[in-house]
């Protein structure tokens, strides 16, 4: 035999070894995969093929970041702290109002102090650019910071989600941005899908308010606020009946503390009836702001609030020091556990909406993959059988490609860690179809040579050249598109196209490199003179 | 040896162009027709809406479970399909998308449900998606078509010439129309797997066409005297074999999957099935004979390159007068 015959022999075999490796734990089962592997010194893979979603059953989220209101919430603390700027400078501002598009709009009461307030403007607010400089005057956040606020708060909000996720118990979860402002989440084998969502959607933006004695609620709600003022609500739901009930306040606009200062927060039970409160630890800035704070308005009560609704009011009894607090209210055990599981791993920067929502019970997930698995078989079996009857056996060394084919891309799935779907069982199946094409190419050329009177020998060489140049051309442009597929696709087209190029490329050297090299050992070790094909 | 094509077969494709050609377009005018009458059906993905897909313990009437949930506002304008033929199994579609509600939306459908159906009733999976998305899922997949699409017409102008991208291109657009068409003229939906099969097909049809045109190339090459329709048909006739075979197994995977696939993989079956006859049908009698439409020869005369030498005396000569 021919050494270049042997060197291919030996490449043929190590990459059939390799991904034939990372297959078999798909096909045993972890544990016996497990077992195997120790086997052989714990030198073999023991991964098995991740399932998708639609195949598993869970739960798949896309989230979109409102970063608008991250970048407003920024503007509003500035045009507060202006405010109160223009104000310690003896300049009158009547109006210093925040826009949505990252603008200020501020009006002065005497425009004489227009250059003044300018100037103050400028040294205060540096991020800042002067779009009108007339009363009044319009200043607007610059776009470069505009776009830093909006990815920090994308980033952050993944960090605080992945958090959330990893405390809430799901194996295997995933989240990945996607896009600019998009996550995706992903929960494997969630069971209540309401409470993952109202835990992932949660701000969580906690913050304790001073309740505003001096002002009757009624008067306020008549529009009699004072502008340091604000109305919030405390809903309170009766948990027999479900009733739900909303009491005003009246608090100070200025939160006390704010929930970055909290550093843990956990359940723990007590008061009369044993029930469950939340109770907070704070770091040393905010213990010291909380200490002196209640030791000043002993007898008052402080509202605290999370994402605008209040829990509870309680009375400021003495000064707390040490850092803790506590919020209680009517939980039941699990709000009590998910409120302290959202201040724990923080709040989110801006509000996040749900944008895509599907949760598949693990029982579809059952039914797709048993009726996508019986396709398969079905099709291939039909296949296979076709090509021993048709090219004999040359057929069957098809066939074995074909197998071979799909043992690569299960292996390079496994190594990829891509994830198969529904669609992407079908796009298997598809390959199967056509892995047999370049064979068929192969084969038929050779047949036309054998037609024409050449020798075996010549005919095999023949058939593989002339049919390799309309494989690669074939195969190619349909990786293209599978590549073009992958970088626009999403979700199940995703999966799709990696099962397609992985498929391709899997054709190229079954059909081609692998069949060839046994071809090339049967021609000259038996030298036939006749081929069945 | 057994054969499905007989050897050495010779047909006369190109003659039957005309016919074809007003085949396909008749196909295509009666599928987009309706396509346009009709309006697209999109599924949810592009749309934005809340499916949810029950699975009952016996089977029941779909006018009871109608009635249990017209009278709620979410499910209002919904529409109820029938899964299978077993009555067991069925999806509510809703338009309401809202991120707000969508938490509440199976417990109101499980208030609804339960003082009717009781416990004998699961809830197998809840879509939703906001008409945000919706959006920008149909964007991405009309840029990934395009894409597509100015690639092949690169990749082929560059490894072939230009009239057989244009070839290709026209047999591809061809098949895609069909494929679409047949969807709306059978009532399927567009969906994402959708989506993802007319990529497929766009994947089939192309490399379908370039291996007949290889063929075609390849007569030109070995026989200069050839007329160009004598190329085309012979490169069609001697791989008509292959064009069947693969046609063959292919279509066996992809009927075995639209018979057992079951519900979720229906629609991107069907497509499939569609575009791959046609994909087929359109490298034979659409794709090869539009090469006719180009005048010249298939394979340009070699031209005769001037030597060096030559070159240099023309120069020398033009540069002293």
């Amino acid at each position: 035999m021919k050494t270049s015959t042997w060197i291919k022999l030996v490449i043929v075999l190590i990459i059939v070894a390799i991904f034939g490796a990372y297959t078999l734990p798909t096909i045993v089962g972890k544990k016996n995969a497990k077992y195997i592997s120790e086997l052989f010194g714990n030198l073999l893979p023991t991964d098995t093929i991740n399932l998708g979603l639609d195949l598993k059953g869970g739960m798949h989220l896309v989230l979109g970041v409102e970063t608008d209101k991250a970048v407003f919430a920024k503007v509003s603390m500035a045009a507060n702290n202006l405010q109160q700027a223009l104000t310690n400078a003896k300049i009158a501002a009547d109006q210093v109002i925040p826009g949505s598009d990252g603008s200020i709009r501020i009006h002065l009461v005497d425009s004489k102090d227009l250059q003044r307030a300018i100037n103050l403007i400028m040294s205060n607010l540096p991020n800042y650019q002067i779009v009108s400089d007339n009363n009044p005057i319009v200043i607007k956040l610059k776009q470069k910071i505009v776009q830093k606020i909006k990815e920090e708060a994308v980033q952050q909000a993944i960090s605080v989600i992945r958090n959330r996720v990893n405390q809430f118990g799901v194996t295997e979860p995933t989240v990945v941005r996607a896009g600019e402002d998009h996550i995706v989440v992903d929960l494997p084998g969630i069971k209540n899908a309401n409470r993952a969502v109202r835990l992932l959607g949660e701000t969580a933006r906690l913050e304790l308010h001073l309740v505003d004695d001096s002002v009757s609620v009624a008067d306020a709600l008549n529009g009699n606020l004072p502008p340091d003022d604000e109305i919030l609500y405390e809903i309170k739901r009766d948990p027999t009946t479900g009733e739900v009930t909303k009491i005003p306040f009246v608090v100070k606009k200025e939160p006390v503390i704010t929930g970055d200062m909290i550093t843990n927060a956990s359940v723990r039970f007590g008061g009369t009836l044993n029930q469950p409160y939340v109770a907070f630890e704070l770091n040393s800035e905010g213990a010291r702001i909380f200490a002196k704070f209640t030791a000043t308005h002993i007898g008052k009560r402080l509202a605290i609030v999370l994402d605008n609704v209040i829990y509870s009011a309680p009375v400021i009894q003495s000064r707390i020091g040490g850092g803790r607090g506590q919020i209680t209210g009517n939980f039941t055990l699990e709000e009590a556990h998910d409120l302290a599981l959202v201040l724990r791993s923080g709040s989110l920067p801006a509000p996040v909406k749900i944008l895509q929502k599907v949760t598949i019970g693990p029982s579809l997930g059952k039914i797709s993959i048993e009726k996508g698995k019986k396709a398969m078989i079905f099709g291939a079996l039909a296949v296979i059988i076709f090509m021993i009857f048709y090219y004999r056996l040359s057929g069957l060394l098809a066939d074995v490609a074909m197998a071979l084919n799909i043992v690569i891309i299960f292996g390079a799935m496994v190594m990829l860690n891509a994830t198969l779907t529904l669609p992407g069982l079908a796009g298997i199946a598809l390959t199967v179809g056509m892995a047999v094409d370049a064979n068929v190419l192969i084969y038929e050329r050779i047949r036309e040579e054998l037609l024409i009177g050449r020798s075996v020998h010549d005919a095999v060489n023949t058939g593989y050249d002339r049919a390799f140049i309309t494989i690669l051309d074939a195969n190619i442009t349909t990786l293209i598109i599978a590549l073009i597929l992958y970088q626009f696709g999403s979700g199940p087209v995703k999966g799709f196209a990696i099962t397609m190029a992985i498929g391709l490329l899997a054709n190229i050297f079954t059909a081609v490199t692998f069949t060839k090299t046994v071809f090339d050992i049967v021609l000259y070790k038996f030298r036939p003179q006749k081929l069945s094909i | 040896m057994i054969q499905i094509v007989k050897p050495n077969i010779f047909i006369d494709f190109v003659s039957k162009f005309k016919v074809a050609a007003a085949l396909s377009l008749l196909l295509i005018i009666i599928g987009i027709g309706n396509l346009v009458i009709k309006g697209p059906k999109f599924g949810i993905e592009f749309k934005g809406g809340t499916s949810i897909q029950l699975a009952f313990d016996k089977p029941i009437q779909i006018t009871k479970l109608r009635d249990a949930i017209k009278d709620s506002k979410i499910f209002k304008d919904s529409k109820i399909q029938n899964i299978g033929s077993s009555n067991k199994r069925f999806i509510i579609y809703t338009k309401v998308s809202t991120s707000s509600t969508t938490s509440s939306i199976e417990a109101v459908l499980k208030k609804l449900l339960d003082p009717v159906f009781g416990s004998h009733y699961k809830i197998l999976e809840v879509d939703m998606v906001g008409p945000k998305i919706g959006k920008e899922f149909r964007d991405k997949g009309i840029i990934a078509i395009v894409l597509s699409l100015l690639a092949i017409l690169i990749y082929i102008t560059i490894r072939f010439q230009y009239r057989f991208a244009v070839g290709a291109i026209v047999a591809l657009i061809h098949d895609v129309l069909i494929t679409v068409g047949f969807l709306s003229l059978f009532g399927y939906e567009f969906t994402l797997d959708v989506v993802a099969a007319i990529l497929t097909i766009v994947g089939y049809s192309v490399n379908d066409t370039i291996v007949i045109f290889d063929r075609i190339r390849e007569k030109v090459r070995q026989n200069r005297n050839l007329s160009n329709e004598e190329a085309i048909n012979r490169g069609i006739s001697e791989t008509l074999s292959r064009t069947v075979l693969t046609a063959g197994t292919t279509l066996f995977v992809v009927i075995s999957l639209f018979l057992f696939g079951g519900h979720a993989l229906k629609g991107m079956s069907f497509a499939l099935l569609v575009g791959i006859i046609s994909g087929t049908y359109s490298s034979i009698f659409i794709a090869s004979p539009i090469l006719l439409l180009f005048k010249g020869k298939l394979m340009p005369e070699k031209k005769e390159v001037e030597s060096t030498e030559a070159f240099k005396k023309r120069i020398e000569q033009e540069v002293r007068f």
